[in-house]
């Protein structure tokens, strides 16, 4: 099935160019191409990124949403230099990330014994220590805006920080979820991190960034920009149906 | 009036509270019993929506303190000039600080339910809070205040927003409630409604307590010049 | 709770990966992979086997770095003096021989070091120094890097003088090498299989190819399982045994790109000395 899929993959760069030149037109015909025969090597390689960065931004609000929330409500001592380290890791460079996981993760290092390097769970990892910091920041931004409204109320109520967190998540819902969308927007676009610590192994962990950083490698820049037209409209396709989904309940909601 | 076991009175000594290096309340001694509301009334800036929050425990005093001088433990409530409502149902924003408040599962269905009915909001208990008019947001606020069968309810200027219509809806809620026994702590700097609902009346002016009355007692012989000043339709500075 | 996740967390991660009964992981090179070679070779392994095998490719030098940490179970690289210092200080071996291609000097057109059609590639290397002609290093401690920083020796000469001027060291794998090249007009050294399958030449032609010092041997090692015990030491040997028998030998010679053959199995021939 493999050698099929990886026949027909190269049947599309054969198709893609006989010259050198990048040709938009032509990534352009043969991205429609990719993605209207349902190319399976191109398909396999859409699912696992798209598994892989679901999963990462799962995790990563996990932690990152309450963070994010409990450092929009609560007055402690270290409260700003956290928010600041926040921001500063907003930035972290994904090719460092993907060597701080490599570290960790080989087999001689500290979570060796997960036999986790070159997996997806590898990328997963990888991608979580990425967005977590951005879904944190963001997310507390966003709720220091309601809890502006809502503060004095709840604590009318009598509650506390810690009991204000889930009342701001849920009612700051729809805010959020353009949060995790700038999370899965990162993750799934980012490709310093998932290469190093993936191994862009084909069948196993080649995602569409790792796909179309080798293509290009290959010098095949059709088929490379044809991959990253695929990329961009899956992620746009993911966006217009969270969009969709905040505008029907938001209606519903008020 | 009295109930056997209560939090009241509830007692201020040497009050004062600053921001910026300006005194915003100064000296203020208060005793709140049980009975008809109490009602702050003062020109703006005199310091009701700060002394509410003071009393009610939401600001920490900057000098002197509060304290609930009865045997029970309090249970407050306070209600906001702009309601707070979270986007939620009605149904589950009046059932929404019954938990906080402590109060078992099996005991808020029913305390809701009551608590619409005393603001006609039953009907429109599955709507979204945040899409009713203000006077029915306002009137939410209430009942999910009422919800909670707080001994002392803090009412900062609720009716500052609404029409008159509104108004006369919120009063009447508001005055079934005190009825119920609930003493009623309320900021307003509207005089007509102050004389519809005031067992007693502190005026403030200033950062300061310049009178503590029975209302009909304030309202037809006040005992300080700037008390009369403000009833008479002066403009106070 | 930390005891907890970290019995769970693997399990979760593991989830998206797909059930594979029995797998390898290879460290190899750009080359190999980037030229089609395993893609073309493994299905055939698997189909003999049941063993499926995965590729990383991140170059020479990394691949026995890799090795070296345990990350992978089999490497099959090209710097013959690498692999042996990987295999004296334990980390793996026996180092067998699998097969052979060379190396090319690319160049532009227009060669502006005229070293066309030279049979030397030491005179060669002389005469693009000497016009100080852009040159690109792939830089990044692979076989091929090796390779050309032997050449240059070879030719008496340490091209680093001209390191931000005319000797451009990009720190990448073969194909990116080749991309700046390309867009550069620079001379490159490349293995003839990656080159073959690259399709971004734009100006870019073979100048010099068919001499001795440009062999390319790629030798293949099982990291040591006495140091990693996870090493999948039997399904390793089964690929390593598997690559170098007859099917594995005609797997190789059968790849071809437009009629050209890629990598030439020797396994079963005495390894010329390079």
């Amino acid at each position: 099935m493999r050698q099929q899929a990886g026949r027909r993959l190269d049947r599309g760069r054969r198709a893609g160019h006989p010259a050198t030149v990048p040709d938009i037109a032509t990534a352009l015909a043969a991205a429609f191409g990719l993605i209207t025969e349902g190319d399976r090597a191109v398909l396999s390689i859409v699912t696992l990124s798209l598994q892989v960065s679901f999963l990462a931004v799962a995790l990563a609000a996990l932690v990152g949403l309450p963070l994010g929330a409990f450092l929009a409500v609560a007055r402690f001592p270290g409260r700003r230099p956290l928010i600041i380290a926040g921001n500063a890791l907003m930035g972290l460079p994904p090719v460092v990330v993907g060597l701080l996981v490599y570290l960790l993760l080989s087999r001689s290092g500290p979570l060796g014994g997960w036999g986790l390097l070159f997996s997806p769970g590898a990328m997963v990892v990888a991608q979580v220590v990425l967005i977590t910091p951005i879904l944190a920041t963001l997310s507390r931004e966003v709720l220091e805006g309601l809890w502006e409204e809502y503060g004095e109320q709840l604590r009318s109520f009598g509650a506390t920080p810690r009991l204000a967190v889930p009342t701001l998540l849920w009612d700051g819902r729809f805010s959020l979820l353009t949060v995790l969308l700038a999370g899965f927007g990162r993750a799934s676009a980012e490709v310093g991190a998932v290469m190093i610590v993936g191994g862009n192994i084909e069948g196993h962990t080649r995602v569409m960034t790792t796909a179309i950083a080798l293509e290009t490698s290959k010098g095949d820049l059709p088929l490379a920009l044809a991959l990253g037209m695929v990329l961009m409209t899956i992620v746009l396709a993911v966006n217009a149906a969270a969009q969709l989904l905040r505008d029907l309940a938001q209606r519903r909601q008020g | 009036m009295r109930m056997p076991e209560t939090a009241l009175p509830l007692v201020a000594r040497g009050l004062g509270f600053s921001a910026g290096g300006t005194a915003l309340l100064r000296e203020i001694d208060l005793v709140l019993e049980a009975g008809p509301p109490t009602l702050i009334i003062g020109p703006n800036g005199a310091g009701k929506s700060l002394l509410l929050r003071l009393l009610h425990g939401l600001l920490q005093p900057g000098a002197g303190w509060v304290r609930w001088q009865g045997r029970a433990a309090p249970r407050a409530a306070m209600v906001f000039q702009r309601p707070v409502l979270l986007r939620r149902s009605v149904r589950a924003n009046a059932a929404f600080p019954l938990p906080l408040a402590g109060i078992p599962a099996a005991d808020r269905g029913l305390r809701v339910a009551e608590a619409l009915a005393l603001v006609g909001l039953t009907d429109l208990a599955d709507r979204p809070a945040r899409r009713l008019s203000g006077g029915e947001q306002q009137r939410l606020a209430l009942a999910r205040a009422a919800a909670l069968r707080p001994e002392v309810l803090f009412l900062d200027e609720p009716c500052a927003s609404l029409d008159p219509a509104a108004t006369a809806a919120a009063e009447y809620i508001i005055q079934t409630i005190s009825r119920q026994g609930c003493k009623i702590i309320m900021s307003t700097h509207d005089l007509g409604q102050a004389r519809r609902l005031a067992g007693e009346v502190i005026f403030l002016h200033q950062g300061r307590v310049c009178e503590h009355a029975a209302a009909p007692q304030f309202f037809q012989a006040p005992s300080t010049p700037q008390a009369a000043a403000f009833l008479n339709g002066e403009l106070l500075w | 709770m930390i005891a907890l996740s970290r019995r769970a967390l693997p399990l979760l991660l593991a989830l998206p990966a797909r059930a594979q009964s029995s797998s390898i992981t290879i460290a190899s090179t750009t080359s190999t992979e980037q030229s089609g070679l395993f893609s073309h070779i493994l299905p055939s392994f698997r189909d003999a086997t049941g063993i499926a095998a995965r590729v990383i490719a991140p170059g020479t030098g990394q691949a026995l770095d890799v090795g070296r940490r345990g990350d992978a179970d089999v490497v099959l690289v090209h710097d013959r003096p690498a692999e042996e210092a990987f295999v004296a200080a334990g980390f793996g071996g026996p180092r067998r021989h699998v097969m052979f291609n060379d190396f090319v000097l690319v160049g532009p057109a227009t060669d502006p070091a005229a070293i066309a059609g030279l049979s030397d590639a030491s005179e060669a290397l002389r005469r693009i120094a000497t016009k100080r002609a852009g040159f690109v290093s792939r830089g990044d401690r692979s076989g091929t890097h090796a390779a050309e920083l032997r050449l240059w020796r070879l030719a008496g000469l340490d091209p680093t003088m001209g390191r931000g001027n005319w000797y451009r060291e990009v720190g990448q794998g073969m194909g990116p090498a080749l991309n700046t090249a390309a867009a550069q007009d620079a001379y490159i050294l490349s293995d003839r299989g990656t080159w073959i399958a690259f399709r971004n030449r734009q100006a870019l032609r073979i100048l010099v190819e068919g001499e001795e010092r440009l062999f390319n041997q790629y030798g293949v090692m099982l990291v040591n399982p006495a140091r990693h015990p996870h090493i999948r030491a039997a399904e390793g040997q089964v690929f390593i045994d598997w690559l170098l028998s007859d099917a594995g030998q005609q797997a190789i010679a059968g790849y071809r790109i437009g009629g050209e053959q890629l990598f030439f199995p020797n396994a079963r021939q005495p390894e010329p000395v390079s």
